[in-house]
């Protein structure tokens, strides 16, 4: 009984993992193929090649990389040091903070993005890289947040105050001993805010201007005509390196430890 | 200890400035005659035809997305939970890697799989289902439950992994079946899980245009696709912020139902 149990589960958890990776795969099998349509034409490495000599997609590719790393770096030291703060609101200030850093993770990405739009045409900035950052920072800041709050509740509060009877500088204690303590939580909060932004598209399609492009505003720009398959190509490559990122950093020792002691 | 108050407040005028200030320019807009003044018109365009069945459609959809999203994240939560991983980093990992793969191209591949000639095509042919279903609401709403999915599982797993071993065990020693222990011990215990599941489900499908633009053949208009067009093609800014505010209204009430019990979660953990 307790096997065929078991059975039915894996068969389930492998339908699952079909329906998710199924479109996954077709992209990476089409980013080989000659031709550009649907039918297989044969195996071809060109659309590596056109990918390489795009100029228009190294743009693409420099703003969504820095884009995305720039926010989550941003984001983060905003949300560690918020978080510090917020730990010492009380009560119904402290409701108040959480429900306003709710907000974008909770609203719609059409309304968050039409809204920051308004309001930056209100404000009269260009359109640009810069404010696609910007919109970009406000909504990863809460994701490091939800990420790092819980680690800081844990923490024995006292160690930071044992260390500043030890003499330390507030800065100091915070560094050598409140940090590393929040650590697991600073990084999947950077790295889920990494990925929230590499993988936005309707955000920055409201915010950026017309001469600037990420991976995912090129994409759409093509749909009309047809996506050409140095997307798939390009999306391929991004795909195999975050895997061999993901991998490298979860499977390392310390790291896996650190997240079961978590649970 | 107040000094560590004001490491609040870097943020706090930050949230002001990028989050309420421009949602307060979506009232301003959606209130606001093009020409200037008060009206009401742009808001109360939800009611005209051309507006409504767009909403009720977008309504429908992501209600029954929600609903399948959380029909089959559930048991896979559950599945997950009693495989018992050393490594539960390793579920979070596998849901979250698909993002690095375009959420545009991710959409787009599904046309490539369902339209004719795909391998989805072809094996529904042989089952006997004809017809493409491309340009139909069911593609749509296959679009949304394969891009919205993983916001289901993840919070689901992550109520599942919290609850304690000792405590269903207690409930089995205490005489319940597995049955009882799903529904009175681990149902009840996941309850803010599912309920943050199905706000963060609900919202992105209830007001999405990409997932219709690429998989509805540019036949199928929801809610999202009006505002969209409003802004970019139609340049009628005040009724698209009208019709933004309607949808805020609905994204407003789904997170009061999320907060309340939000709050009951965090009284229960304290």
């Amino acid at each position: 009984m307790k096997k065929l149990k078991n059975f039915f589960g894996n068969a389930y958890l492998a339908i699952v993992f079909v329906f998710l990776y199924a479109p996954i795969v077709t992209l990476i099998v089409y980013s080989f193929n000659e031709g550009r349509g649907r039918k297989w034409q044969g195996f071809s490495v060109r659309w590596y090649e056109e990918l390489f000599h795009s100029a228009s997609i190294g743009d693409a590719v420099y703003n969504t990389l820095t884009i995305a790393f720039l926010s989550a770096l941003i984001a983060t030291v905003i949300g560690v040091i918020s978080c510090i703060g917020l730990q010492a609101l009380k009560g119904r200030t402290r409701n108040l903070y959480m429900a306003l850093n709710n907000i974008p993770m909770l609203n719609s990405d059409l309304v968050t993005g039409l809204s920051l739009m308004l309001a930056f045409i209100a404000v009269g900035v260009t359109f640009g890289y810069s404010t696609v950052l910007l919109a970009h920072i406000s909504f990863n800041v809460p994701y490091v947040i939800v990420n790092v709050m819980p680690r800081y509740r844990q923490m024995n509060q006292s160690t930071y105050e044992a260390a500043l009877d030890l003499g330390a500088k507030p800065v100091k204690a915070f560094l050598k001993v409140v940090l590393p303590e929040l650590m697991p939580g600073v990084i999947s909060g950077f790295l889920m805010a990494f990925t929230m932004s590499l993988d936005d598209f309707i955000i920055t399609h409201f915010t950026k201007g017309p001469g600037i492009n990420t991976i995912s505003t090129l994409i759409y720009s093509e749909i009309r005509r047809g996506i050409k398959p140095s997307m798939n190509a390009l999306s391929t490559i991004m795909f195999i390196s975050a895997i061999i990122l993901l991998v490298l950093t979860n499977f390392s020792p310390t790291g896996s430890k650190t997240e079961v002691k978590d649970r | 200890m107040n000094k560590r108050k004001l490491l609040s407040l870097p943020y706090l005028v930050w949230m002001i400035g990028f989050t309420v200030i421009p949602l307060l320019m979506i009232l301003w807009y959606g209130f606001q005659k093009k020409t200037g003044g008060f009206t009401l018109e742009h808001v109360l365009a939800i009611a005209r035809p051309e507006h409504l069945k767009p909403l009720l459609i977008s309504l429908l959809l992501s209600v029954i997305c929600t609903a399948i999203c959380l029909v089959i994240a559930y048991p896979l939560a559950l599945i997950l939970r009693k495989a018992n991983l050393k490594k539960s980093s390793f579920v979070i990992f596998i849901f979250i890697l698909p993002m690095w793969m375009n959420f545009l191209l991710r959409t787009y591949a599904w046309l490539n799989l369902l339209d004719d000639g795909g391998l989805v095509y072809v094996l529904m042919q042989k089952m006997g289902f004809k017809g493409n279903i491309v340009g139909t609401y069911s593609a749509i709403l296959l679009g949304m439950v394969y891009n919205y999915l993983p916001f289901m599982v993840l919070p689901l797993y992550n109520a599942m992994t919290k609850i304690d071993d000792f405590t269903l065990n207690a409930a089995r020693d205490l005489g319940a079946n597995e049955r009882q222990v799903n529904l009175h011990v681990i149902l009840p215990l996941t309850f803010p899980g599912i309920v943050s599941g199905i706000t963060m489900v609900f919202v992105p499908s209830l007001t999405t245009f990409v997932v219709s633009d690429l998989l509805g053949g540019r036949k199928i208009f929801l809610i999202g696709n009006i505002i969209e067009q409003e802004f970019s093609t139609a340049s009628n800014w005040n009724l698209g912020a009208g019709l933004s505010f309607v949808l805020m209204i609905f994204i407003l009430v789904s997170m009061a139902i999320l907060n309340h019990y939000d709050t009951l979660g965090e009284e229960e953990e304290a």
